[in-house]
């Protein structure tokens, strides 16, 4: 029998572009001293994972597995933190017109301020240790898993939900027997996409360079632009709402 | 047991109001299988969704067993076109959703899903997810389903309309059985002629938008019935006179522009 490995069309890319970097450093194709040919970075990646942690003074010297753990440990604790607020506020935004008129459009305006903008304002609030991590890291993840879990909610099909009271369910059972693993899909998608901010806003944590004004600015132009896209969309899927009404 | 009194349902569109159903009245006696026919359009979804408590009439009432409907109840159970199913439930968790939901005692209802799925012919299929079922099949889970509840009535929404021709004569039959066996009072909707005969003691024949009852026919043939009776010079005559009412609207209907 032979063994059937998965064709590796996932190395195609990552190859080229290996290849790309080692030419466009070796041929001189960017400014010199700029950009370290891979196999300088290989290098010090080595130390950085196997290197002595007590002959050098270098902080990256034998310390990956350290920050890998520390920063996996904060990135997981931020996430896990994210999901608890962003999952049932998500159920409720989606499911209740209240609570969709209360918080989505405050969670829209915020939505589009980076995550390093909060910086200033988690070391004030946090302090400069892992309380401020956590909550940047969190806020991050916060945003795609709520807008993920609303939109999950709003698409579950009608007829299950007549079905299910149909059946003798209340709101409650309802909400946890029906509307949430009918959400589940999407709230997956926004557990992806969370996972994946937290991790860039582990990275940024330590930057401070991002005024108040820029942060306003932002976050009214997202605002609007995110409205804006609500608008067409409105427009552009006209026959869904006629489907809705049949 | 169901009372619809001079019922009557509009529909805001937009700035117009578009009346679906005029002053409908009709009354389905306890244990009786009651069928409602129509051109599509006609609003017979429309009036079993007022009975079985999704929608409100703008004007009228329905009662079942005296009481005014305000809200869905599992005392009317329904049988949507589309099975409706929990596609992340397999067909025993989907069977025992009702009574699980009611908090009836596990041991009793676990009996009579068992017994349920039996007499639907879904033996051996109870840890199946719907995905993996055919249509015909899946219908039998929404049947099952509402069987369990032993609800006063039973709503049926062109439960059959969208199997192929013979998957749905096999669960016509199946239904048929099923009734000999619960006796239930059923309402049931559907646009095919021969459907309504097989099935129900009455069948109302509906006209075209506005909805109205046209007329209130009788099926006299004996029961036990089987698919056979349908080529029956009994069976015939009622058709050819089903057929002559359902002509008149249809054309009408056509006659109407679309999309209203």
């Amino acid at each position: 029998m032979k063994l059937r490995l998965p064709a590796p069309w996932f190395a195609v890319l990552p190859v080229l572009l290996l290849a790309l970097w080692y030419f466009a450093v070796d041929r001189r194709w960017v400014a010199e001293g700029i950009i370290p040919p891979p196999e300088q970075v290989l290098r010090s990646w080595y130390t950085w994972i196997f290197g002595s942690s007590r002959a050098m003074l270098s902080p990256y010297s034998g310390t990956w597995l350290d920050n890998v753990a520390y920063s996996t440990r904060r990135v997981l604790q931020g996430f896990g933190l994210a999901a608890i607020v962003a999952i049932p506020l998500g159920l409720m935004i989606g499911w209740n017109r209240l609570a969709a008129r209360l918080v989505d459009p405050t969670v829209q305006m915020l939505r589009p301020v980076p995550i390093t903008a909060w910086l200033p304002f988690a070391i004030a609030v946090f302090g400069i240790y892992d309380a401020s991590a956590l909550f940047l890291i969190g806020l991050g993840a916060f945003y795609p898993i709520v807008v993920n879990t609303t939109h999950g909610v709003r698409d579950t099909n009608l007829l299950l939900l007549r079905a299910a009271r149909m059946l003798g369910a209340g709101t409650i059972t309802i909400l946890a027997k029906v509307v949430f693993p009918s959400a589940l899909p999407s709230i997956f998608t926004g557990l992806r996409l969370g996972i994946g901010v937290a991790w860039t806003a582990a990275y940024y944590v330590g930057r401070m360079d991002i005024c108040v004004a820029t942060m306003f600015s932002v976050g009214l132009l997202g605002f609007l632009s995110d409205r804006i896209i609500v608008w067409a969309g409105h427009l552009v899927l006209h026959w869904r709402t006629l489907e809705a009404h049949a | 047991m169901i009372e619809i009194e001079e019922v009557s349902k509009e529909f805001a569109k937009g700035e117009r109001r578009v009346l679906a159903l005029a002053e409908i009245s009709l009354s389905v006696a306890e244990c009786q299988f009651v069928a409602i026919l129509g051109p599509s359009g006609c609003g017979k979804s429309t009036l079993l969704n007022m009975v079985a408590g999704f929608d409100r009439p703008t004007r009228g009432v329905v009662r079942v067993a005296g009481e005014e409907i305000v809200a869905p109840a599992p005392s009317r159970a329904v049988v949507f076109q589309e099975p409706a199913l929990f596609p992340w439930l397999s067909v025993m968790e989907n069977v025992v959703f009702g009574p699980k939901t009611q908090r009836q005692p596990a041991a009793d209802y676990r009996r009579r899903a068992a017994q349920i799925i039996e007499q639907v012919g879904l033996r051996g299929f109870e840890t199946s997810y719907p995905a993996e079922l055919s249509g015909g099949m899946r219908q039998r889970v929404g049947i099952a389903r509402v069987l369990i509840m032993q609800p006063q009535v039973l709503l049926m929404d062109e439960p059959f309309g969208s199997l192929d021709a013979q998957t749905r004569m096999l669960m016509q039959e199946l239904l048929l059985q099923v009734w000999e066996r619960h006796h239930q009072t059923v309402l049931f909707i559907t646009h095919d002629i021969e459907e309504a005969l097989l099935l129900a003691d009455c069948v109302c024949v509906m006209t075209a938008r506005p909805g109205r009852i046209k007329k209130r026919i009788d099926v006299g043939i004996p029961r036990p019935r089987a698919i056979e009776v349908t080529t029956s010079p009994e069976f015939n005559a009622l058709r050819r006179e089903v057929l002559a009412l359902i002509r008149e609207e249809s054309e009408q209907a056509a006659m109407e522009p679309a999309g209203v």
